[in-house]
Order: structure tokens, then C-alpha cells, then sequence
């Protein structure tokens, strides 16, 4: 079963450049979350904080009870084997084969024997679909491959919490789609906690449970999918949507006046904003009762909406 | 680097929280063996080579400067006793310090900067291992252990050096060369080069690791690392070895 994550006021700043300020979430247990933001927001820079990697100024983060900023270096080395973290290029070890790198968390935290090793790492690396690469490098790979053994690699200590920093950044929209599926498959399989640090909307639309918006240096709302989807919020109608008009501008934000003038002239105030269907589990997989509930409300609502129209 | 007054004091901080992480990590369980003599290997093979190749002419300019200056002396009989004392009292440790931070410090300043900027490192932390017991400690030590022993190569063929340039070309009688031999020197001066030489060893690879995992702002930040990590050592180094010298004349009675 996942564990919770409970961020409290988290401020982090470097230097006197404020990052993000006052970021209080909770992730709940076994549910899939996204981290939404315009490039720059420091989406990755919370995620780092979350395991620990980055200090942050003040506030705290709960896993499992226990407050990550304030732990002890070996404590934290000893709650940090509850999570697996994808990196944006995968982050494996440039001297080792992909077997040895999904290999390396077995052979350094347990003492299981080589046998048993292989056929766990085998396993993982079935799930990502990489059979037959076993002994290729990291670096005669492509991108989407790396991000899937790192993914093998995240998976192989059986995590409670899984964290992707940009999982579709750089991937084909076909190679993105497999990974969401993969990644919802996930979900359904072990039940772990996810959280997906992205910009990409599509995804966002359809495969989370939760979604957060960070801009301007502040979450500008955490909550449930729907609630953001349908939420009239001009930066989350904005972003979600993709498009110029609003207040998030190339550079920095844009001016209160300007931004009200291309609100009024784009007038979409009255039009109920669509919910993407929810990506499901796969029908090769065995769905746990969250999910079973989820397909049902799923069906019941697009039954609806296509009786309506 | 940051030029605020702060921030020299702010790295040296960090350079000695480092030591003392590296100190503190050094006895705990598993050592990594074999993480230790691959670095050690990759140090002596990058390091061998160049270390024979510049002692050769070391021990060969001491020997000319001593020759000729014993001659004027008038004490052509101390040429031998001074050459050794040369090589082995100075000589062989800095050229050690010079080739150990030079060629070992880089390599493992361009290794882990590299794995730094490609996330390996947090990638290691994530997965719940310290780098600095899986990577730092290893390499630490691995530099430490080839110093000894480059000092110790450096030694011989620094003095064999000297000898051939002393004998063959300076014409100075071999008979005299050799007795001379342990006039001024004494069996602790070669222990204080050892000592100087894992000192030299440890301080080249702590500010090489140091250098390495606070690498930032892509491939070109590995390279500005590893400028900065050879300059930093070199300094250091120097004084370290100014400071040792002095301590060993204070303890260690002098012959003659």
C-alpha cells in the first residue's frame, strides 16, 4: 500500500531568488498525482526537496509520519528506499549495462542471491518492455529507452512512492502515450503513491487523480482532476488549455491590464469546459477495487454525456 | 564560483565538512573493495608512466645543480649524500603531489562531475546509497595508496637518475657516490616522505571529489571543475608540505 505525503508551508529559495513560497499539498496514498507548471517554476526543484535532495527554507515534508527536512543524514538514506525516483534522462550509471544498472539497489540493499536477482530484474525489465537490451549501454540507447530502465530502475526495490521528474519530456506523442498507459498499469499493479512533475497537458488531462499548478513562485491550486479541469482560474484554464491568452507570458508574467483585455476579448467564460476521458488500466490487468471504482464512475459520466448530446 | 566575500569561506567549510565525512564514513561496513582497487588501478595506470618519466629528469637536474655546486665547494666526496637527501627529502613528494593531483585528482574530478551533471549522483542518493562511503571513500584511498607507492618509485628512479647523471656524464667517482650515500640521509627521512606522500594523497583526493560533486551547469562545468580542483590542489599541497618539512626538523633529530 502507498504512504502519504504531506507537505507543509515549503518555502525554497536560492539565494535571494524565491523559488516557490508557502507550498502546502497532501499526495494521497496509492493515488496518482501531477505536479503542472510553466518551464521554470521549479517543478523539478520540488521534487528533489521531496526526497530530500534540496533543503528547503522553512516548512515540512511528512512521509509516512516521519518529517524529511528534519532527519539525519543515515535516516534519510533509510527512508529515501520508500521511494523510486525516474530522472529526466533516466539517470543511470554511464559505466554499467542496463542489467547491472537495475541490478545495483538488489545487490547494494539485499542480500539476495544472484539467481533471484536476475529474475526480479528480468521481471522489471519485461514490464518496460526492454528484453533483449539487458547488456547495452546507457549511452547506445535512445532517450526513450533510458527513461524506461530508469523507470526499471526505480521499480526493482518495490517503492511506495514513485516520482517522475518530466516523464514525456523529449519522448515521441506515441512513445508518451505507451509510458501513460504503462505508468496508470503501474498504479493499478502495485498501488503505490505516484507523483508526475510535467508540462506536458495531454497527460495531465487524462492520467492523474490529482492535479497542482505551480506558477508564480505558489501553488495555485491542488485538488482533484475534475476540480481543475473545470476550474475558472484564468492561470489553470490557461495552461491547461495551451494557450497565449492569459497571465503566464513568454518571459514573466504579463501585466494585469493586458492580461484582463485578452480574457474579455476571448469570452469563453459561459462554455463548459470538457473532461478528457481518464486513461484506465490496461485489460491484461487485474484492477484493484480504487480502480474498479474509478472505471465505473468513468462509464457512468461519459454514458451521461452521451445521452445528452 | 561566486564572488561573494562569503563564498570562499563557504567552500573551504564545505571542503573540510567533506574530510571529516570521509573520515567519519571510512569505517563503515562493507568496504568497498572493489570499487577501492579499481581506482587504485586506474590511479597507478594514469600516474605511472608520467611519474618514471618526469623523475628521470628531476633526479638528473638535482644531480647536475649538486654536482657542480659540491665542486665549488670543493666537497665533490657529499655529492652523492646531497642528491639522495634531495630526491628523497623533496623531490620524490612533490613530484608525487605534482602527478597525483595532476593526473589522478583530475581523472577522478572529471569522473564524478561527470556523473554529477548527468543526475548519477542523486540518482545513487535517491537510491538510498551514500555516495561518499560508495564513490568518495574508495577513491580516497585509492589516490592515498598510489601516492605511497609512486614515492617510492620516484625514490628510486629519481636517485638511479641522479646517479647515472652524476657518474656517466659528471664523471664523479662511483665508489665515492655511494658511500656517501647515508652520510646526511637516514632511514626517517624516506618514512616522513611516505608520510608526506599519503598525506599529499588523501588532500588530492578530497579536493578532487569535492571539486567533482559540487559540479554544476553542464560539461563545461566539469571542465571549470577540474581547473579549479588542480588549482586548489596544488596550492594546498604546498603549504601542506612547507608545514610538514618544518614539523619534521623540529622532531626528528638532523645527523652531522
Amino acid at each position: 500500500m502507498g504512504v502519504e505525503i504531506c507537505v507543509e508551508g515549503l518555502t525554497k529559495s536560492f539565494g535571494r531568488q524565491v523559488i516557490w513560497q508557502d507550498v502546502s499539498l497532501t499526495l494521497p496514498a496509492g493515488e496518482v498525482s501531477v505536479m503542472l507548471g510553466p518551464s521554470g517554476t521549479g517543478k523539478s526543484v520540488f521534487l528533489k526537496t521531496l526526497v530530500g535532495l534540496l533543503k528547503p527554507d522553512r516548512g515540512s515534508v511528512k512521509v509516512a509520519g516521519r518529517d524529511i527536512t528534519k532527519l539525519r543524514e543515515h535516516e534519510l538514506y533509510e527512508v529515501r528506499k520508500l521511494f523510486g525516483v525516474l530522472f529526466q534522462d533516466g539517470a543511470l550509471f554511464g559505466s554499467m549495462n542496463l542489467y547491472d544498472n537495475i541490478a545495483f539497489p538488489l545487490r547494494e540493499h539485499t542480500r539476495k542471491p544472484e539467481s533471484e536477482i536476475r529474475r526480479i530484474v528480468l521481471e522489471k525489465m519485461d514490464m518496460v518492455g526492454l528484453i533483449g537490451a539487458e547488456s547495452k549501454l546507457p549511452g547506445e540507447i535512445s532517450g526513450g529507452m533510458r527513461k524506461r530502465a530508469g523507470l526499471a530502475r526505480a521499480l526493482v526495490l518495490d517503492p511506495e512512492i514513485i516520482l517522475f521528474d518530466e516523464p514525456d519530456s523529449g519522448l515521441d506523442p506515441v512513445r508518451v502515450a505507451y509510458l501513460n498507459q504503462l505508468i496508470v498499469d503501474l498504479n493499478a499493479q502495485i498501488d503505490a503513491t505516484f507523483l508526475i512533475v510535467t508540462h506536458d497537458i495531454a497527460s495531465a488531462r487524462q492520467v492523474p487523480d490529482n492535479i497542482g499548478l505551480l506558477f508564480r513562485r505558489e501553488l495555485v491550486m491542488f485538488g482533484p482532476r475534475e476540480r481543475l479541469l473545470t476550474s475558472d482560474e484564468p492561470v489553470v484554464r490557461q495552461f491547461l488549455h495551451g494557450r497565449m491568452q492569459g497571465p503566464i507570458g513568454m518571459a514573466e508574467e504579463k501585466d494585469a491590464a493586458q492580461v484582463e483585455q485578452e480574457l474579455a476579448q476571448l469570452d469563453d467564460t459561459g462554455r463548459v469546459p470538457e473532461i478528457t476521458p481518464r486513461l484506465l488500466p490496461g485489460p491484461g490487468i487485474t484492477r484493484p477495487p480504487r480502480w474498479e471504482a474509478i472505471a465505473r464512475r468513468e462509464a457512468e459520466l461519459h454514458c451521461a454525456e452521451g445521452a445528452g448530446a | 564560483m561566486s564572488l561573494s566575500p562569503t563564498g570562499a569561506l563557504r567552500h573551504s567549510g564545505s571542503l573540510f565538512a567533506l574530510a571529516l565525512d570521509v573520515l567519519r564514513t571510512l569505517p563503515r561496513r562493507p568496504f568497498q573493495a572493489r570499487e577501492f582497487i579499481q581506482q587504485a588501478w586506474f590511479v597507478a595506470s594514469v600516474t605511472i608512466l608520467p611519474t618514471a618519466l618526469v623523475s628521470i629528469p628531476f633526479g638528473a637536474v638535482i644531480a647536475l645543480q649538486i654536482g657542480s655546486l659540491t665542486r665549488q665547494l670543493g666537497a665533490q666526496s657529499f655529492a652523492g649524500a646531497a642528491s639522495v637527501l634531495a630526491v628523497l627529502r623533496e623531490a620524490s613528494p612533490i613530484v608525487t603531489a605534482l602527478l597525483i593531483a595532476g593526473a589522478g585528482g583530475t581523472a577522478i574530478c572529471a569522473d564524478l562531475g561527470a556523473r554529477k551533471i548527468r543526475e548519477e549522483i542523486d540518482a545513487m542518493q535517491v537510491l538510498g546509497i551514500d555516495p561518499i562511503h560508495r564513490l568518495v571513500v574508495p577513491r580516497v584511498l585509492a589516490s592515498m595508496v598510489v601516492a605511497v607507492l609512486l614515492n617510492g618509485l620516484v625514490s628510486v628512479v629519481g636517485v638511479a637518475g641522479g646517479y647515472f647523471f652524476n657518474v656517466v656524464l659528471q664523471n664523479g667517482t662511483p665508489g665515492a657516490y655511494l658511500a656517501s650515500f647515508t652520510t646526511l640521509a637516514q632511514l626517517s627521512d624516506l618514512w616522513a616522505a611516505e608520510l608526506k606522500a599519503l598525506v599529499f594523497g588523501a588532500i588530492a583526493g578530497i579536493v578532487a571529489s569535492y571539486k567533482g560533486l559540487t559540479a554544476k551547469g553542464g560539461p563545461k562545468g566539469v571542465g571549470d571543475a577540474v581547473n579549479q580542483s588542480v588549482v586548489i590542489t596544488f596550492m594546498l599541497l604546498f603549504v601542506t608540505n612547507f608545514v610538514m618539512t618544518a614539523v619534521y626538523f623540529q622532531v626528528v633529530p638532523q645527523r652531522g
